[in-house]
């Protein structure tokens, strides 16, 4: 999940980027529809559970040892809602996911902006970049862990690693799609190249990095998990790991939801952010 | 490497032989600093990593200290391993995704009942699943492949889905006004309009198949260049961890050029306006 | 020679086609009839003979759009008939269907980008059966040869055509089925005035060759007195006919005809019309978003 910028693409854990485009009816309807709540997602999302529930008492093959819905929100409220142990988890995880998304915005944006502006620049960097690119951010485990003096920082380094890329590459094109009229434009106006900077190229990028952003906090916690299953003693995915390891499966499920619902919330985090700082989008 | 969904806007600039030498000369400089940092910056965290040296003459030995190197068997059997997952993951998600996001960018209802079932489980990271999928399944094989297969599948659901809502509602009622069945739509409307977003969708889950993959060999499996890294670091040994992380980067890199190369053959109707002459 | 069928003259020569007649009656068509309910028609009624080249204009978002994609097949009505040579098109209780008897050439353009030019335009014909693949290959390089020397271009992509000959090929694509009635849906609104002019010119000359019923949506009102036979003006939302103009200037058209005292009596007549029409609309607009 590196690539694509592209504001068609949709990554599939954050979901689609940018309004997806339904094929124009011509109603001239005034904007009063009423909200259609959609029931037949809710009765997907019941028939799941009880599919669910329903192989687990029925014994079906692989679910064995695996917990029921009804058993997983009971050990979730009876033994983890209300210990503190667990929100700790959330909050070392959530720090280290903002430590590294912050890290790979600091460096990133910069980066991407250098790339599309200075051609030299572009040459003698853009190929080392392309050729670590396609590299996992998990494969930089060992290294990570060789390099840096504490585990904490090893695992943040990961973080970094994972949105650093999307977010380049996101803010590259953003500055490659600027028209090449605009910067004309205001060079034959006689603006310095430091207004044309200010003025033109960084709020042209400014959806980029918006974009950059929303795909690059899905990714993050993809591997904040990951990273924490291999190699850490805290966090929600070591917790999620530990619940297999000790064979209390309910906790594998309780970390997973976990990991979801903060997922989202970061997800909504970054939309609104996305919003401030794009107000024109807002419908 | 210009993003597939700007190539109609961008045209694709050859380095001339200017750029080529300040490629080269970038390539080099960056693997002379790793090196420089290695050996000569007295910072402990450096000293602990391998150099380029080694690593490049473990990479090319014949006889390599730590039995993987181009001319080793073992090399190539990872390399396989991970490379047969992920194309049994990739092969499942388009033959499951595909259809599923066709019906769901067709039909309405059906979008209706996945779209519910999706925002549950989409927020759930892939790898989170890891423990789940090892329990489900009779081995650590077809878990690491269903893994893989989740991250996927999603990615070909959500973008076909994208591709045929995208479609303007015009081709859909020009091949009804010219007779065309609703099998005639599907055909000749409804999956070449999707197509490049299929295509996008393919290169976002070629990309995100690869970084589960890794992932979930390292977690969980034997064989596989995911595991050959871990194993490389617990067996300390070094360079072997820059020859798999190396490996994995580019095969997943010419993965992806090959899923670009049979989609700009697929879709030669996309190019840019030539004439002008009305 | 003067052959006046419901006042339409017609160069000598040149027949009637026997089929093609359209009836609407008293045709509503309400949006959302439990929400919002946005009357887009209401009570429309027109009937045109075959072979009538009609025009329709009116204010943006008076239906215009509505009453062909109805005509087509592509939207339900609520209230009313259509009739197509006497047999029921469509009513509350029949939705109509698309069919090739009434192909539409669309406004934005709707060649297939993904199939050359001689399958976008043999499509109709294979998909309905009637005849075979080579046969339609046949039949559609010759349209496409008297359409201007367009054969050349049989093998090309609809995107490495100009927008003249896109829309060139669009209307082979529909006429080559012999449709009953050939819809229309401001097929040159995209199109620069020299280009509009050429295909102008095009049509007449399908028409002329070809006659056949057509209906032609446009919000550009020299236009539509240059080409059609009948103009129908309609009314802001919701959508009736305002008034129903006959255009008695002779064929052949040609460019002077526009100088002439009829054409200009004729266009002022429109203008006032439609102008009344925007007005209204345009205050509504306002309205609606106080």
């Amino acid at each position: 999940m590196q690539e694509q910028a592209s504001a068609i693409a949709v990554d599939p854990v954050a979901g689609p980027t940018t309004a997806t485009a339904a094929p124009a009816a011509s109603v001239h309807a005034p904007r009063r529809r009423k909200m259609t709540f959609n029931w037949r997602g809710l009765v997907s999302i019941a028939v799941f559970f009880l599919a669910w529930e329903l192989a687990v008492r029925l014994r079906l093959p692989g679910f064995h040892e695996l917990p029921g819905p009804i058993t997983v929100a009971r050990v979730l409220v009876q033994d983890f809602l209300y210990s503190p142990g667990y929100w700790e988890s959330w909050a070392i995880s959530f720090k280290r996911v903002l430590l590294g998304f912050l890290f790979a915005q600091i460096l990133g944006v910069p980066l991407g902006l250098l790339l599309g502006t200075s051609r030299r620049f572009n040459a003698i960097v853009f190929p080392v970049f392309e050729m670590m690119r396609p590299i996992p951010p998990l494969a930089w485990v060992p290294l990570s862990i060789l390099f840096w003096p504490t585990n904490e920082a090893s695992i943040v380094f990961i973080t970094f690693i994972g949105a650093f890329f999307i977010i380049t590459i996101n803010v590259y094109d953003g500055v490659k799609a600027i028209k090449k009229e605009h910067l004309w434009l205001a060079s034959s106006l006689g603006a310095p190249r430091l207004t044309v900077f200010r003025r033109i190229i960084i709020p042209a990028v400014i959806p980029s990095i918006a974009v950059g952003m929303t795909l690059g906090i899905a990714v993050t916690w993809n591997v904040v998990i990951a990273a924490e299953m291999i190699a850490s003693d805290s966090g929600l995915g070591r917790l999620t790991w530990e619940g297999y390891v000790s064979s209390t499966l309910p906790v594998v499920f309780v970390g997973m939801i976990s990991i979801g619902v903060a997922g989202a919330l970061s997800t909504w985090v970054v939309d609104v952010i996305e919003w401030r700082m794009m107000p024109w989008k807002r419908r | 490497m210009a993003d597939p969904a700007l190539a109609e806007t961008e045209r694709h600039e050859w380095p001339g032989g200017d750029q080529l030498w300040l490629a080269a000369s970038g390539i080099l400089g960056f693997l002379v600093l790793w090196y420089a940092c290695v050996k000569w910056v007295p910072l402990a965290a450096f000293g602990r990593l391998p150099d380029p040296l080694s690593v490049i003459r473990e990479w090319l030995s014949l006889n390599p200290s730590y039995g993987i190197s181009l001319f080793t068997k073992d090399y190539y059997v990872h390399i396989l391993y991970s490379t047969y997952r992920a194309l049994a993951a990739f092969a499942l998600a388009i033959v499951l995704g595909v259809p599923l996001g066709i019906f769901m960018g067709w039909k309405k209802s059906v979008h209706q009942y996945a779209y519910g079932l999706f925002s549950l489980l989409r927020p759930v990271p892939p790898l989170a699943w890891v423990p789940v999928a090892i329990l489900l399944f009779p081995g650590v094989e077809p878990a690491v492949i269903f893994v893989t297969f989740l991250v996927a599948f999603f990615a070909m659901t959500m973008n076909t889905y994208v591709g045929v809502k995208s479609i303007p509602e015009d081709y859909f009622r020009a091949a009804q006004c010219l007779g065309g069945t609703s099998s005639d739509v599907l055909k000749d409307v409804i999956i070449p309009g999707a197509m490049p977003s299929i295509f996008t969708g393919l290169q976002i889950a070629m990309g995100a198949a690869w970084f589960t993959l890794a992932a979930g060999e390292m977690i969980a499996a034997q064989y596989g260049l995911g595991f050959l890294i871990w194993e490389a670091y617990n067996l300390i040994q070094y360079p072997t961890i820059i020859i798999g992380m190396v490996t994995l980067g580019f095969v997943g890199y010419l993965s992806s050029v090959a899923v670009r190369i049979v989609g700009n053959r697929l879709m030669a109707w996309r190019e840019e306006r030539l004439g002008t002459a009305g | 020679m003067r052959d006046t069928l419901n006042g339409t003259s017609y160069q000598s020569g040149s027949a009637r086609p026997s089929s093609g007649k359209v009836s609407i009656r008293n045709v509503s068509k309400i949006y959302d009839p439990e929400g919002a309910r946005v009357v887009a028609l209401d009570n429309f009624s027109i009937d045109f003979a075959p072979g009538d080249f009609l025009a329709i204009v009116g204010p943006s978002g008076c239906g215009k759009s509505t009453l062909l994609n109805i005509l087509a097949g592509f939207d339900t009505l609520t209230s009313g008939e259509a009739y197509l040579d006497d047999e029921l098109l469509a009513s509350p209780d029949k939705p109509p269907r698309p069919g090739a008897d009434r192909v539409v050439v669309f406004q934005q353009g709707a060649l297939f980008p993904w199939k050359t030019v001689l399958d976008n335009v043999t499509y109709g014909l294979i998909k309905q059966g009637l005849v075979g693949r080579k046969e339609a290959e046949e039949r559609g390089i010759a349209m496409l040869r008297s359409s201007g020397g367009l054969d050349r271009i049989a093998g090309s992509y609809p995107s490495q055509l100009s927008s003249g000959m896109q829309r060139r090929v669009e209307i082979i694509r529909a006429l080559i089925n012999d449709p009953k009635v050939l819809l229309l849906d401001e097929p040159f609104r995209a199109m620069d005035t020299v280009n509009k002019s050429t295909m102008h010119q095009h049509l007449l000359n399908i028409f002329r060759d070809n006659p056949k019923t057509i209906m032609f949506i446009t919000h550009d009102l020299e236009e539509a007195l240059y080409l059609a036979d009948r103009v129908i003006v309609m009314t802001t939302r919701p959508g009736t006919v305002k008034l129903d103009i006959k255009v008695d200037l002779p064929r052949p058209r040609s460019r002077e005809m526009m100088a002439s005292h009829a054409y200009i009596a004729l266009k002022e007549q429109t203008v006032m019309a439609v102008r009344e029409e925007a007005q209204k609309a345009f205050e509504r607009g306002e309205r609606e978003m106080a």
